[in-house]
């Protein structure tokens, strides 16, 4: 299973998702510069997080724009598995392979901090390997990550099940002091109506070692790694 | 003496007025006469301001950091490059070096933050290594003033902002609030990279024909003659009339310019490199000349610039961040150029490695300075002041605290007094502000005791700190000095990590004040015997002075950064209790010291007495204690006690959870005065943890090292009550109540206003 | 083809959260400005360029906003030339 991480100038999770992905046998990372036309040849794709373009104008406005995006669409648009992690989600709702928009947090501070969603959804190609209802940790660290969409795409997302992850407490409760940003139906993920294009605000990749306090991600790049097979789709 | 080289017919004639104004002495100026054999002219004369300003020559304590211990088996590069560099083992090296932005911050404090991380970011990996990690040491006046709450705000969101973007996670530090900051706060960033031991490059313009090269983000007129400016005191109107001197920072364009000098080095083209920082251009020109023994020509009409009509002054001079000068192998510009487009940024061939010894710079050809470089970076003067203690200082140091030590019985309400202080409270509003966790290393975050990342590809862990309390350095400069130096080291030692080397920033006021250059002295020759005590030599650093406003000086702030190993990271440990009936245990000893301590500060608005005093001897049997015991897996958590005393420090333990705070059940068996007992801050004690059936190994343990060790209590349950008992007073509350207190103290003073 | 100035202001669509605008209004009300409303904060982009006549000139800078310059999920935007006087109003 090949997967593309890639690199706009400014990215800087990149090599976290490489690295991390390195450590699931089947998965070989491949790091591909934004400027080049044609992904070549992946299994999947994997936009990372980081301040691509410097966030300058609106966080993955520009970057929505790079050269490799043509090939992201088109390799999304034939069912390849697309996954955007922060920025990446950030670049997936600018270039409108995912709906709505990711606004300053509510709180308008910048929040590093471990937290806890909800699995909302296990029937997707990235989550079969997480219970329906599965509370997992792990860490965010955006400024821009409130998630917005027009009342008719919220009804959209509820009514067909693409909320795949919601910010809860550690008890697993929507409510006071659950949602860190001010995210619209406590949006942490959502995915694409054809089930292959995820974007999340929380760091899957910074959550596969238990030496790093959570390894609560693994189950996103196990499933990922399992894909070509079958097994996980 | 011969005449001028000639001038360019818009710049100013040099006046006696105009050497002035450019903060040199009269026998300053008699010196630039000397090494020229004849009058600069205006470019001549910016160029010496700079670089004999206190920032870049280090006139007022070069004589004091000679006296500093600089060597070790493990030191790679010690004092003099752009960061230190230590052998931490299996083939890789860490560089690290903590820098101050001080009156950038206290001008405008987003920018000045943001660029003082940017600074030492470039100063890092301009020796070649990835930055990896930082920290920040900030100090602020009372939180209860809009003015002190703006520029805190400033420069957390400044810190965060540009770390953030360039994707570096920030580990640890601290603040520390007192109204002596009020007018000067200090922001000293601390940075750590990793690198393979051949991969060391230096700041040095070697081989005669190589050829120089401007690199990274284009020159502007922003922050000219910021590091003149650095060197002296902030005036009443310094808000205004300062402004255009502050730089403003692009986190995205250091992030591409991190990527392209490493490729740069790693790829063999160049031979030198260095930030264009302080000082700028000439700074760095000047100082690669000097180091690499050789001279260097170059023309500023090659030098990408963002604005038209630049003078050869300002150009020299401009302090426009994301800027690097590298020296390229003759023949290898075009390879640099590409590697340098390919992170979408410029490279300009300014100038050529010469044999002469000269700094020379031409416009357009036509030369319009030519300096010898060596005396124009070595040969700044050098002063030894007076040095004498103010007796207002004395007298506070000697006042008789006894009267305060009075209060018996139940001290809850001092205690929760004293956990709402900002300098106890949880710094979470800080460090939420920025991302801890990219770079997947960071095994202990911010808001332990030390931070901890792991070396990919090895067993090993690096762990970093910073400290200093300034009321300790201001009761008594050398003992304070030690305080930091020793606080610094058990720091990294609960976190499991062997303390191998230090980078200072010496934050003062003015050096021509005798009682400031008192403290200066006093502190250099406590932490060169700390640090020679402890084995942990100084690889570099910073000096900042002139933090003063209108006569008011800022506490002597001498921040000690430092670097310790952990031969197994797994193994790394945190401060918070973990288990519900484990055994806590105070390895020390408690004594009988109120003075310069937070409770005083708080609870009594009082800063006074003799600070705690460190035991060095002592101080290194508990850390060769700690470090075996958590080698051997014995301990659960480690904290060390210090703002706030022993109590504070159980309830740091205790409450960091805040939604599932730990009780406790402690008893003290000392007979000493309560409040010097529960909020003294004697030195050399940490507390820890450990389950019941480690306990009498622990003891044994800690006897074995001749450290006194006392078991105090037990841990839980979850919202427990946290109670401790002494002969002679009490402290009994509920552990929701003080994680209540401990959580919300600094979001409620900066977002209860205004909201 | 004459040279032409634009100033693009753009702005979050009515309705949508502004947390920005809202904590501005807290902090004009604590400084006594009491009884401010609607308070949003968007950007002002200035910008020159070469086109055929004013109104090519806003409609090229029409296009950069649709394409580039706002979100159309959550921004609304608003082109005015600069050195040719009158404002022409771009919601979309």
């Amino acid at each position: 299973m090949k997967v593309a991480v890639v690199t706009f100038p400014g990215s800087n999770c990149d090599y976290d998702c490489y690295k991390a992905m390195q450590l699931f046998p089947g998965i070989e990372p491949a790091f591909v510069w934004h400027r080049e036309q044609d992904l070549g040849g992946v299994d999947a794709v994997v936009l990372p997080g980081g301040f691509a373009h410097g966030d300058y104008l609106r966080a993955g406005a520009i970057a929505r724009f790079s050269p490799i995006m043509k090939s992201v669409s088109e390799f999304a648009r034939h069912g390849g598995p697309v996954v955007g992690i922060c920025n990446g989600f950030q670049i997936l709702c600018e270039s409108g392979l995912l709906p709505g928009a990711l606004l300053r947090n509510d709180t308008l501070r910048f929040r590093s901090l471990d937290v806890h969603i909800r699995v909302e959804s296990t029937r997707t190609m990235f989550t079969p390997r997480y219970r329906e209802g599965q509370v997992i940790r792990m860490p965010i660290a955006h400024g821009e990550g409130s998630y917005y969409a027009a009342p008719e795409t919220l009804a959209e997302l509820e009514g067909e099940g693409r909320i795949v992850f919601r910010y809860v407490r550690r008890d697993g409760e929507l409510g006071m002091g659950s949602n860190p940003n001010g995210s619209q139906h406590n949006i942490a993920g959502i995915i694409s109506a054809d089930g292959n294009v995820l974007g999340m605000m929380p760091h899957p990749e910074r959550a596969v070692e238990e030496i790093l306090g959570s390894s609560d991600g693994r189950g996103l790049f196990e499933a990922l790694a399992a894909h070509r097979t079958g097994v996980a789709a | 003496m011969t005449l001028a080289l000639a001038g360019r017919p818009d710049d100013p004639e040099v006046t006696p007025e105009l050497v002035h104004q450019h903060g040199l002495s009269p026998d300053e100026y008699v010196r630039v006469l000397a090494v020229l054999g004849r009058a600069p002219n205006f470019t001549e004369l910016g160029i010496f301001s700079a670089m004999w300003s206190e920032h870049c020559g280090y006139k007022n304590s070069k004589r004091l950091l000679k006296l500093l211990p600089t060597q070790a088996p493990w030191v790679i590069q010690g004092p003099g490059e752009n960061a230190g560099v230590i052998d931490i083992g299996d083939g890789w090296a860490l560089a690290f070096k903590i820098e101050s932005h001080n009156h950038p911050s206290a001008v405008e404090p987003y920018q000045g933050a943001a660029t003082g991380v940017g600074g030492i970011l470039r100063d890092i990996f301009t020796m070649g290594a990835r930055p990896v990690a930082v920290l920040d040491s900030l100090r602020f006046g009372d939180l209860d003033s809009p003015r002190v709450r703006y520029l805190f705000g400033g420069v957390v969101k400044g810190i965060g902002d540009y770390g953030n973007c360039v994707g570096i996670p920030n580990i640890g530090g601290e603040v520390f609030f007192d109204r002596a900051y009020d007018a000067n706060p200090l922001v000293n960033a601390m940075c750590l990279g990793l690198m393979r031991t051949d991969e060391i490059i230096r700041g040095e313009a070697s081989g005669i024909g190589n050829v120089l090269m401007a690199v990274g983000a284009r020159t502007g007129r922003d922050g000219i003659h910021g590091a003149t400016f650095a060197s002296e005191e902030l005036s009443e109107d310094s808000d205004g009339a300062s402004r255009p001197r502050v730089q403003v920072g692009d986190p995205f364009t250091e992030k591409l310019l991190l990527e392209a000098s490493l490729e740069l080095i790693r790829s063999g083209h160049i031979v030198g490199i260095q930030d264009m920082g302080a000082a700028g251009l000439t700074s760095s020109a000047s100082e690669m000349a000097g180091r690499g023994g050789s001279g260097v020509d170059l023309d500023v009409s090659k030098v990408p610039v963002r604005e038209k009509g630049m003078t050869p002054y300002e150009i020299l001079l401009s302090e426009s961040q994301e800027r690097m000068l590298v020296v390229a192998k003759l023949g290898s510009e075009a390879e640099v150029i590409r590697i340098l487009e390919k992170w979408e940024l410029e490279a300009a061939a300014v100038g050529t490695v010469t044999a002469d010894g000269h700094f020379r710079v031409r416009e357009n050809g036509r030369v319009v300075a030519d300096i010898p470089a060596l005396p124009l970076t070595e040969g700044c003067p050098i002063y030894e002041r007076e040095g004498v203690e103010a007796p207002e200082i004395r007298d506070l140091r000697e006042r008789d605290l006894s009267s305060l030590l009075a209060p018996e019985g139940d001290l809850s309400a001092r205690f929760l007094d004293l956990v709402g202080s900002p300098n106890i409270a949880s710094k979470r509003w800080i460090y939420e502000q920025y991302d801890s966790t990219v770079r997947t290393s960071t095994v202990v975050g911010p808001g332990g005791d030390a931070g901890v990342i792991r070396v990919r590809g090895t067993m090993r862990g690096i762990a970093a700190t910073t400290d200093c309390n300034g009321r300790y350095c201001f009761l008594d400069p050398r003992e304070g000095v030690k305080a930091a130096v020793a606080e610094a080291a058990r720091n990294l030692v609960c976190v499991g990590a062997l303390p191998v080397a230090v980078t200072n920033n010496l934050n003062f006021g003015s050096p021509l004040r005798p009682s400031v250059y008192f403290q200066l002295r006093e502190a250099v020759l406590g932490m060169a015997e700390a640090c020679a005590f402890f084995e942990t030599p100084v690889t570099g650093g910073n000096v900042s002075l002139y933090n003063e406003t209108g006569g008011k000086v800022i506490f002597p702030t001498p921040v000690i950064g430092m670097v310790g190993i952990l031969e197994d990271v797994s193994k790394a440990l945190g401060h918070g209790f973990q288990a519900e009936g484990d055994s806590i245990v105070l390895l020390g000893v408690n004594r009988e010291e109120i003075g310069g301590s937070e409770y005083l500060y708080r609870v009594e608005a009082t800063v006074a007495g003799v600070p705690p005093r460190v035991d060095l001897y002592h101080e290194r049997q508990l850390q060769r204690a700690v470090l075996s015991l958590s080698a051997k897996g014995l301990l659960r958590s480690a904290h060390d006690c210090s703002e706030g005393g022993l109590v504070c420090a159980l309830a740091e333990s205790a409450v960091g959870d805040h939604e599932r705070p730990w009780g406790i059940d402690v008893a003290l068996a000392d007979a000493l005065a309560p409040v010097a007992l529960f909020f003294g801050e004697t030195q050399g004690r940490i507390v820890v943890s450990c389950s019941p059936a480690s306990v009498d190994k622990l003891l044994e343990e800690a006897a074995a090292h001749d450290v006194p060790a006392a078991v105090l209590g037990t841990v839980g349950p979850r919202l427990g009550t946290f109670s401790l008992r002494a002969p002679r007073g009490f402290v009994r509350v509920g552990s929701e109540d003080i994680a209540r207190r401990y959580h919300e103290a600094i979001p409620a003073l900066m977002e209860g206003s205004g909201r | 083809m004459k040279r032409y100035h634009l100033e693009v202001r753009v702005k979050p669509r009515p309705g949508l959260l502004d947390p920005q605008g809202r904590a501005i209004q807290h902090a004009l009300d604590s400084l006594g400005f009491a009884g401010t409303e609607d308070i949003r904060v968007g950007k002002v982009i200035d910008l020159a360029l070469m086109a055929g006549s004013p109104d090519a000139a806003v409609e090229l800078g029409r296009e950069m906003c649709r394409k580039l310059l706002a979100n159309p999920v959550t921004e609304d935007f608003q082109v005015t030339l600069m050195n040719g006087a009158r404002p022409v109003e771009g919601a979309e």
